[in-house]
């Protein structure tokens, strides 16, 4: 029985292995890319003029609005058509970056707006601009606000990297995908796989818990409560 | 011209995905609700074992994505009954659906005031009743806007049943792609009919939420 | 003693949907002087004092800060913001700041000092009010008193000609009042120029060298303490006094 299950992870492991680190490698390109995003769009809908602010309305609630499978095929399989290649894994990085980014957007902008107009007036009066007090003043403190959404963010984008196997890149689900057609025992291969992203899910959740903690400020944590 | 005129007529079998779309969200909502309300229930109300099955359950299906949760039941169902790839995707969602959902009651139902359980069993509720007739009607109110975003992710999450072949919409747009050789706007067309459901989901709900607010 | 005017105000007009909240001020304000502004909740004070440093535009009339016309339009508003001091009802203290980030912040971003140079003078700025020992701490573990303090420093780090203090005892429990006022007393009587609107007629009877009541947007009179305390010249003047010591009490924590 031992024995068995020893060969077995022999067979499957490296394989495996191989899908994690990938899987990894999606999850923190694709926070990446959508804090590069999440970010400028979340200034855009508070300080940004009419403009700039319908625009990142429209990414927002385009991204928001429509499945990652669906924008995951428009980027890899449709795109071509407008002329924009992408390899497999720069489609993966982009769309889930981009859908990252829509959603990160929205817990920017309620940091933002929780941080409240008192400290924008007050920055102002000591005689910042508008860019100086975004810098200095508002956005260090909805970031420390924004940081327990971000963190589920940044844990759940482990489960969310789980669709780009469709597009055939060999992440976690890919490499099950292979070995359960190789070895016809998909029950084990996905409940195997299904463990592997609860002990993922477990390591990522302490670890941002443990930035949490570190990062806290007197006071900004009361905040996070409340909203 | 040809292949827009392709799209066009295949327009129509995309547009009959929808109604696989609502079906698949609609069971995977209503098993969610279901399954979310009793583990709420539980964990809140209930003895020790049942709090750490209702908790452990949570925890673990949280922990694992939807996709997988779909293979897994998709398997081991089709090794014991002959069930359609429709209920066994849409179960699985709402399995999934399940712990999000307890989630979203176990916060409202602890958002009730203690007072309000207080004050049933003062007028002598059984527990039980106090529970069915007190604090849930209240919570289920607060639960409604994160519910609707809930709602919003499950038909949203529909489109994974794809994967075991169940011509939802973004399956048929699939195929639609590989008949008009136009993925770009097959797949967009999906995207559209995908967002025009969320935005009017939302907006029902928002309704809802409007209707059936109570001050607090 | 040689007096410069330090602030000139002339004909200011502010209205908000179509409410006319300030409606054709004028007064000066020399160097060195305390000048208390007091009236009915709703008057318009606090509009005026954030149009004195433009967070609110008015809508009509001019502005001097020393010879320099702020309200002209091509007016640098942050630079001319450096120059006045504003503390809030509410205390605005950067929450994510420790009390000496607080001072300094101003000093380095804006005034663009050397970091060690910012230090020396935000912990001065925090002497002068008396708090040095809560350099370190953050905005959420200081009292009501120490944050109104802290603002006080933070507004004097950037070297003001003239402070704005809008209520800033109002949101304060009755027993940390006095050492904000204290504090500012001090202020006063080291020669800073001062323009405070509050309720507290013991700070403006002892402090102010001279008193401006307004009401419904309009300045009704002003004088010297004494004169609007004891022989004020309209009946409104007398009635608000009389209503305002009745409900604060005799108490006089300006003077502790």
């Amino acid at each position: 029985m031992l024995d068995s299950l020893v060969i077995y992870l022999q067979r499957i492991g490296p394989d495996l292995l191989q899908g994690v680190i990938l899987t990894l490698e999606l999850t923190v390109v694709a926070l990446a890319v959508g804090l590069l995003f999440g970010l400028p769009a979340a200034l855009a809908r508070v300080y940004g003029g009419r403009g700039p602010r319908s625009i990142a309305l429209a990414y927002i609630e385009i991204f928001r609005g429509t499945p990652l499978l669906v924008q995951l095929f428009i980027v890899y399989y449709g795109l071509p058509d407008l002329g924009l290649t992408f390899s497999r894994m720069a489609a993966a990085f982009i769309t889930l970056g981009m859908n990252s980014g829509a959603y990160q957007a929205e817990y920017f902008r309620g940091a933002i707006q929780a941080v409240g107009s008192g400290q924008m007036v007050a920055a102002r009066a000591i005689g910042m601009s508008q860019m100086q007090a975004i810098r200095y003043i508002v956005l260090p403190q909805a970031l420390r606000l924004a940081l327990p959404a971000w963190s589920n963010e940044a844990v759940s984008m482990i489960k969310y990297t789980a669709v780009v196997f469709l597009i055939a890149v060999p992440d976690l689900m890919g490499k099950a995908k292979i070995l359960a057609g190789r070895y016809f025992n998909p029950i084990e291969i996905y409940l195997t796989v299904a463990l592997i992203y609860i002990v993922l899910v477990a390591a990522a959740t302490w670890i941002v818990r443990t930035v949490e903690i570190k990062m806290q400020t007197p006071g900004l944590e009361l905040e996070v409560e409340r909203h | 011209m040809g292949f827009l005129q392709d799209l066009l007529r295949l327009f129509p079998y995309l547009l009959t995905g929808i109604g696989i779309t609502i079906g698949v969200t609609v069971i995977a909502l209503t098993t969610g609700f279901t399954l979310g309300v009793l583990l709420a229930t539980l964990r809140v109300y209930g003895g020790p074992a049942s709090r750490w099955f209702a908790a452990t359950y949570s925890l673990i299906i949280r922990a694992v994505p939807v996709i997988v949760v779909i293979f897994i039941l998709f398997f081991v169902i089709a090794r014991f009954v002959d069930l359609s790839p429709f209920l066994s995707g849409s179960i699985a969602l709402g399995l999934a659906s399940g712990a999000y959902q307890s989630e979203v009651f176990r916060g409202a139902i602890l958002s009730v005031p203690g007072g309000q359980m207080m004050a049933a069993r003062a007028i002598g509720m059984s527990r039980s009743k106090a529970i069915r007739y007190i604090v849930l009607p209240q919570a289920m109110r607060l639960a409604i806007p994160p519910w609707s975003n809930e709602a919003a992710i499950v038909l949203k999450d529909s489109s994974l049943v794809y994967v075991i072949g169940v011509a939802e919409i973004l399956r048929r747009a699939e195929y639609v792609s590989a008949r008009t050789l136009q993925p770009f706007l097959a797949f967009g067309a999906a995207a559209v009919i995908y967002f025009a459901l969320t935005f009017i989901t939302n907006r029902v709900l928002d309704y809802l939420e409007r209707r059936y607010k109570i001050l607090m | 003693m040689s007096e410069q005017t330090i602030l000139r105000i002339e004909n200011l007009h502010k209205a908000f949907q179509n409410t006319e909240v300030i409606k054709g001020i004028s007064f000066e304000i020399q160097e060195r002087e305390v000048v208390v502004i007091i009236g009915p909740s709703g008057t318009g004070k606090s509009t005026l004092l954030r149009c004195i440093n433009l967070l609110t535009r008015p809508d009509m009339g001019r502005i001097w800060l020393e010879d320099l016309e702020i309200t002209a339009p091509n007016t640098k508003v942050d630079q001319v913001r450096q120059h006045i001091g504003m503390v809030f009802q509410d205390f605005n203290l950067f929450n994510h700041l420790t009390a000496l980030q607080n001072v300094t912040i101003g000093m380095t971003k804006v005034l663009k000092m050397k970091p060690d140079e910012a230090h020396q003078k935000g912990m001065w700025e925090l002497e002068r009010v008396g708090l040095v020992d809560k350099a370190e701490s953050y905005p959420a573990q200081l009292s009501g008193g120490q944050k109104q303090r802290v603002a006080i420093a933070r507004a004097l780090g950037m070297n003001p000609s003239v402070m704005l203090f809008d209520e800033p005892t109002s949101a304060l429990d009755p027993e940390l009042i006095g050492e904000v006022l204290n504090v500012m007393q001090k202020l006063a009587e080291e020669g800073m120029t001062m323009l405070v609107v509050t309720h507290e007629m013991g700070f403006a009877r002892e402090v102010s060298d001279r008193i401006i009541f307004m009401e419904n947007g309009d300045i009704v009179e002003q004088g010297p303490p004494k004169k609007l305390f004891y022989n004020p010249e309209f009946e409104r003047t007398r009635d608000f006094l009389w209503k305002i010591t009745e409900l604060y009490g005799k108490q006089e924590p300006g003077e502790a």
